[in-house]
């Protein structure tokens, strides 16, 4: 990663296409998001682009792109004309890849990619693999800034709210608040200064969709906010960024600057009288300030913690102004919502859960990756046929979703509909999508565990039963996992765990408790080898209590 | 002219004008909801979670000191439940740190104990946490004592709102957040601290004391400075 960010290095020139339409024959695209990028892909660009100098093919094109999906198997390298793909790709794979290229005829179609690419449904990430992330060109060749365009030249902000409340989009940050609800309390609260920020704080374990959408397709994340200010009056914008991402913060960076030299942010933006603007300022490593309000004091300059709400930012937000705050996903699904209309978008989905979810796959399963699915997609869909299955075969065993605050779901669930509703039911949360998959090999209250030491290292120190209780609960675990706690203990805890639910300020600390309640509602067996039979049936902590005696 | 609102606590009738807190009006009542950040003279910031209630018709907890009243709600702020959460609370600051009255200068004369007498908090069944922490008493009149600090915060405002030195601050995060003089340098060392005082007066525990006050002899009340904020914001708003 010390490589990074991409702006420091030597970048490729495209080179001039020499065919009669000036389109080329044939395209190579190396996937240069943070993961491939981390595998050297930036290399395999290079060395394309040299050889195919070298050998005078100018009629092939070789482009950056932003994520390709599928992480495990990076670094990647596309045939856009054939969706021929290559896995792993090392420097000496390249003759491979123009040995391909060359190959490619003007009749080619791209031929089907499996299950984890057909399986998908694309709307956040239409563009990701397809653009040169620090390309308008390439943006707007897609069909960017239309939807702005029509929006600032013929629909009203009301026609706006009305669309996206239409859509049935919910926020893709965790809780899922209707959008179209925010943005006309936002529109409708007093006040002529208002704020659009965006929320790239993801911080959860595990998830990294926003970081990809950032470093793929950050001109869609811009063009979705600007439609926002004008939706709800707004001219001035702050995207929050974590530090930890500095490909994504150096290509929004590129993105606002080149959308300001268009005329797609500034004043006067599309030649039409309204203004916009964007800054972005970057979070020093605090998850809390993912907290709406912990990340507006944190935007002031202020210390990063969440304050009681209501007053809610949507009425007194940013410097006590109203204030519009959305999640990189939700902005991102804006201008296709608005390109092909609510009706479009509504149809996906299911319940009150409607269109798409960017979930990354992570942990014990075959295809690490990122993938788009409509709500209402099951967890098999998702495991099985695009995550191709658990490593090495092994049974699965649970699916953690939703971050610190979210839970662990069991194979008895894995024919759920995922959508909002069905996964807080069983106890989960969808929160910004992560999907950490387990399996034989993972303890449950090692999980717990795990994530309650993410908790106790990530409260703010603001009240007490977040800046106390969570470190309580994480001693307790601990014991039970050595196996030298008692039922009392198991008892102890389910009581703390309640009243940090219940009295904390914020979401982090309401949330804490839930992995342990989650894997106590399914796995409770595991908690009660650890402390009667003081034995950990996955093998995975290390007991110190003295055996006992069968 | 405000708006008056008539509404319930614990099933007692109360009236109270727009734009007051559930805690305000309570106190005028004399129903005593507890409180340890809470302190009437400074801006509420609802972190110790103790005065907590329920609100009828709200699946969520409330803090009584930073929820403004509204016509008609109904507010339950005593009952077993919330008591019991309560006791909680005020064991997790028990076990936090190291608060050993027989030797506090505070003795007899601090909330945290007087809170603990109320919920009849007679033993702790969470385990300690009771970390060994540093005293700082460079400071030629008071010193700060962090193993009795139970981050109210009430230092860092009164210093900030009243007295406008803002001497003190908050460094850190979650277990190991501490108050800090300036940026963290000693006490003793700090250009800003005008010696007034009133971080100590309003400090509920015995972390920060008057040097050579002698056990149980570190009475709190002279606090004539609290109303002044208050009386500004009346003055402004008439």
């Amino acid at each position: 990663m010390s490589e990074m960010p991409a702006a420091a290095r030597p970048t490729h020139r495209r080179a001039t296409i020499e065919t009669a339409d000036g389109q080329p024959r044939a395209s190579a695209y190396v996937c240069e998001a943070a993961s491939c990028m981390s595998a050297q892909s930036h290399d395999i660009t290079l060395r394309l682009g040299e050889r195919i100098a070298a050998l005078g093919m100018t009629d092939v094109n070789i482009k950056r792109v932003g994520c390709l999906g599928l992480c495990a198997a990076g670094p990647l390298v596309e045939i856009a004309e054939t969706a021929e793909l290559f896995e792993r790709v090392k420097p000496d794979d390249v003759e491979a890849i123009v040995k391909a290229l060359k190959k490619v005829k003007p009749t080619d179609t791209r031929r089907p990619q499996g299950p984890f690419f057909e399986k998908q449904l694309r709307v956040v990430t239409e563009n990701m693999g397809r653009i040169d992330p620090e390309s308008l060109e390439d943006y707007v060749g897609r069909g960017g800034y239309e939807a702005l365009k029509r929006v600032l030249s013929d629909m009203t902000s009301t026609e706006v709210r009305d669309v996206i409340t239409r859509s049935g989009l919910r926020g893709r940050g965790g809780a899922g608040y209707p959008v179209g609800l925010k943005w006309t309390t936002v529109a409708k609260a007093e006040g002529t200064q208002k704020y659009v920020v965006c929320n790239a704080d993801e911080g959860d374990p595990g998830a990294f969709m926003d970081r990809s959408v950032l470093e793929s397709d950050p001109f869609r994340v811009l063009e979705g906010m600007t439609i926002a200010a004008f939706a709800v009056h707004a001219n001035e914008g702050y995207i929050y960024c974590r530090a930890e991402y500095p490909l994504a913060v150096s290509r929004l960076r590129t993105a606002i600057r080149l959308a300001q030299r268009a005329g797609f942010l500034g004043s006067g933006i599309a030649d039409t009288n309204f203004n916009f603007d964007v800054q972005i300022r970057l979070g020093a490593g605090a998850f809390v300030c993912g907290e709406e309000t912990a990340l507006i004091a944190s935007i002031e300059g202020r210390r990063g913690t969440p304050r009681p709400r209501p007053p809610y930012p949507a009425v007194q937000g940013l410097w006590d102004r109203p204030t519009l705050l959305n999640n990189v996903e939700s902005y991102a699904n804006v201008p296709t919502i608005l390109n092909k209309g609510a009706e479009w978008y509504s149809e996906f989905g299911i319940g009150k859960s409607k269109g798409t979810k960017v979930f990354a796959l992570a942990g014990r399963i075959v295809n690490t990756g990122l993938i788009e699915v409509p709500m209402g997609t099951t967890l098999r869909e998702i495991v099985f046929d695009i995550g191709g299955g658990i490593i090495d075969g092994r049974p699965f065993k649970a699916v953690q979703t939703g971050g610190p605050s979210g839970g662990c779901i069991p194979a008895q669930f894995l024919d759920m509909p995922v959508s909002y509703e069905s996964l807080i039911e069983v106890g989960s949360f969808m929160g910004s999508g992560g999907l950490i998959v387990m399996d034989d090999t993972s303890c449950m209250v090692d999980v717990a565990k795990y994530f309650m030491d993410f908790c106790r290292d990530e409260s703010c120190g603001k009240c007490v039963p977040c800046r106390v209780g969570t470190t309580e609960l994480y001693m307790i675990l601990d014991l039970i996992s050595r196996g030298e706690a008692t039922l009392d203990d198991l008892a102890q805890l389910e009581r703390l765990a309640g009243i940090i639910q219940k009295t904390s300020l914020c979401g982090l600390g309401q949330g804490a408790p839930n992995p342990i309640f989650s894997t106590l509602r399914y796995f409770r067996d595991e908690y009660m080898a650890h402390i009667v039979d003081k034995t950990c049936p996955a093998g995975v902590c290390t007991i110190t209590a003295p055996e006992v005696m069968a | 002219m405000s708006t008056v609102f008539t509404f319930r606590i614990d099933g007692k009738d109360v009236a109270g004008s727009e734009g007051q807190t559930v805690m305000e009006v309570a106190e005028e009542n004399g129903i005593d909801i507890p409180g340890l950040c809470h302190l009437e003279g400074i801006h509420d910031r609802g972190a110790c979670r103790l005065c907590m209630v329920e609100i009828a018709g709200s699946p969520k907890l409330a803090a009584a000191c930073v929820t403004k009243i509204t016509e008609g709600m109904d507010v339950t702020a005593h009952s077993e439940k919330l008591q019991e959460y309560r006791r909680t609370v005020t064991e997790m600051l028990f076990v936090e740190r190291n608060h050993v009255c027989a030797v506090c200068v505070a003795n007899d004369h601090c909330e945290l104990q007087d809170l603990a007498a109320d919920l009849e908090l007679t033993h702790f069944d969470l385990p300690l946490i009771s970390p060994k922490l540093d005293i700082d008493a460079s400071h030629r009149l008071f010193a700060i004592d962090h193993n009795r600090c139970i981050l109210c915060l009430r230092c860092v405002r009164v210093c900030d709102e009243i007295e406008g030195a803002h001497t003190w601050d908050v460094m850190h995060r979650g277990l190991e957040t501490r108050v800090q003089t300036d940026m963290g340098i000693p006490w003793g060392e700090s250009t800003t601290c005008t010696s007034c005082g009133k971080c100590v007066q309003v400090c509920p525990t015995g972390a920060l004391f008057e040097k050579g006050r002698a056990v149980a002899s570190g009475s709190k009340h002279q606090r004539p400075f609290l109303p002044w904020l208050k009386t500004v914001e009346e003055e402004r708003g008439r």
